[in-house]
């Protein structure tokens, strides 16, 4: 792997910058692995890169129906927190956060992440006392988090209707300073990169067909480019967890649900920090490019359409301008919709399944993203020791048998939470 | 998306509220039931990439609870029905 530095940029312009070497091989898959990770997003790509670099398994194929970072990596909206008030989501979350702060300088490839913070608005006196309260939690879980009144909020974020009479009045709210977000496309790429180099083979255009199971055993994958052998596999797919379980005879506790998100048009940096509203069902930010990106609830209903419908767009934009009344002024750009493998308490399945040497990890829910390099941390050891993590042994697949689950909401069995 | 409510017909999609899989049955007897088989009601699903047999409440409407069976694919409903009819249409 060529390192990217000023150098390398500087001898690069001599030439028009035309001579740069791809970033990673599209090689033909070969007939057997010793890992195979179904599915190019950021989980699955980080999960062979640290199985590279932290276990030094290298014989790895990533195998991935489209191109990779095309699903859920590339459609949400970049946000990177670890505001948890449960303890093992608390712990997993703050080691992803940990990762992130350093992965720039770890792929040599630069995934923009910028704490900008994160600030949750509470619009009620409910609201106050649950976000203090999930605040002290993290506190106490060594995750940094701030209460700010009114007047903090609007000096840090002035477009913000702070006043009394807001449709959606704002009581404070809570923030981690440490939060941010992170340039999504970047984290696909870099990881890709450095699985790459280390020889993971990344083979795009490839479906699974069919797992191939023997006596409780995975021995490889059909794919639309032959059957490939495995000593192991792990999936890692998203809304399509429930097809691949499928074909290993397994039923899931998760449905696939579509989340929308937008952007406007790019405008001059008016926003540099991450609002969220749980109760107007909308957060925003700027990003790099000045678009204004706005996210907001599922659309609710059962769907592997990545598009959603208007009446949630119509919700999203409508808060958007309550809390943002000059946003009402820019034009919406772009609207699309990823589909999320949403899980019955609201929080990953990350370990071993009833088959041998097959690995989940799903349930990612609206917040895939912010996890991704923990996800892959702790999915690699998974994978490699066959045993969890202690990060990720709270998110085993019989947590809903045992009764042991992490329903941070609440709210009971509920494939529709957070 | 449409939906076509049995009494009201075909409304807005605004004025409904998911309720979730029509497929899955509570148990006649919770306690004759082995915990394999609560487990299975009350977390697994089929979640199927194609027709999905599903409840649907016009809350906004009429109030009454309908089923209804859609492809979550393209969002195509082959039928709605009021609740204890069968439904019929789509490949399933």
């Amino acid at each position: 792997m060529k390192k990217y530095s000023i150098f390398s940029l500087a001898r690069n312009a001599l030439d028009y910058h035309e001579n740069w070497t791809e970033a990673w091989r599209s090689p033909e898959p070969k007939s057997e692995y010793d890992v195979v990770i179904i599915g190019g997003g950021g989980h699955g790509l980080a999960t062979a890169y640290y199985l590279a670099k932290e276990h030094g398994i290298t014989n790895i194929a990533v195998i991935e129906k489209g191109w990779i970072g095309g699903g859920n990596t590339g459609r949400n909206t970049t946000i990177v927190r670890s505001n948890y008030a449960i303890e093992g989501n608390a712990h997993f979350y703050e080691k992803a956060m940990d990762l992130w702060r350093g992965l720039t300088e770890d792929l040599n490839y630069h995934v923009m992440f910028s704490p900008r913070g994160v600030i949750n608005l509470a619009h009620n006196d409910g609201q106050v006392d649950a976000f203090q309260r999930r605040g002290n939690s993290m506190r106490l879980n060594g995750i940094d988090a701030e209460w700010m009144t009114v007047e903090e909020i609007a000096k840090r974020a002035p477009l913000l209707n702070t006043s009394k009479d807001a449709r959606y009045p704002i009581y404070g709210g809570l923030c981690q300073p440490k939060a941010g977000t992170a340039r999504h496309d970047a984290v696909a790429w870099g990881y890709a990169r450095g699985a790459d180099s280390r020889g993971v083979d990344i083979i795009q255009n490839c479906e699974v067909t069919g797992m191939k199971v023997e006596q409780g055993r995975i021995v490889g994958v059909e794919t639309t480019k032959g059957t490939i052998g495995a000593k192991k596999v792990g999936v890692a797919v998203a809304g399509h967890t429930t097809q691949l379980f499928d074909m290993a005879g397994l039923r899931l506790p998760i449905e696939t649900h579509k989340l929308q998100a937008m952007v406007t048009e790019p405008v001059k940096p008016a926003l540099d920090t991450v609002i969220t509203s749980g109760a107007a069902h909308c957060y925003i930010s700027q990003s790099d490019k000045g678009e204004m990106v706005f996210g907001g609830d599922l659309d609710f209903y059962n769907s592997y359409a990545q598009r959603g419908n208007y009446p949630n767009i119509e919700h999203v934009v409508t808060a958007a301008c309550e809390l943002f009344p000059a946003f009402s002024r820019l034009r919406l750009m772009r609207t699309w919709a990823g589909i999320m493998d949403m899980s019955m308490d609201g929080s990953p399945i990350i370990g071993k399944t009833p088959v041998d040497g097959l690995y989940i990890n799903a349930g990612w829910c609206y917040g895939g993203f912010k996890a991704t390099p923990g996800s892959g941390w702790v999915f690699a050891h998974t994978i490699a020791q066959d045993n969890p993590h202690p990060l990720n042994e709270c998110f085993s697949i019989d947590r809903f048998e045992t009764g042991y689950v992490l329903d941070e909401k609440g709210v009971g069995p509920e494939p529709k939470a957070h | 998306m449409r939906i076509n409510c049995p009494w009201c017909g075909e409304r807005y999609l605004a004025e409904f509220s998911y309720q979730g899989d029509a497929t899955v049955e509570r148990p006649v007897d919770p306690d004759s039931v082995s915990d394999a088989e609560w487990h299975a009601y009350v977390y697994l699903r089929d979640n199927p990439k194609g027709w999905h047999d599903e409840i649907w409440h016009h809350i906004q409407g009429c109030r009454k609870h309908f089923k209804a069976r859609r492809n979550v694919v393209t969002h195509e409903f082959a039928s709605t029905v009021p609740m204890g009819d069968e439904l019929t249409g789509g490949d399933k």
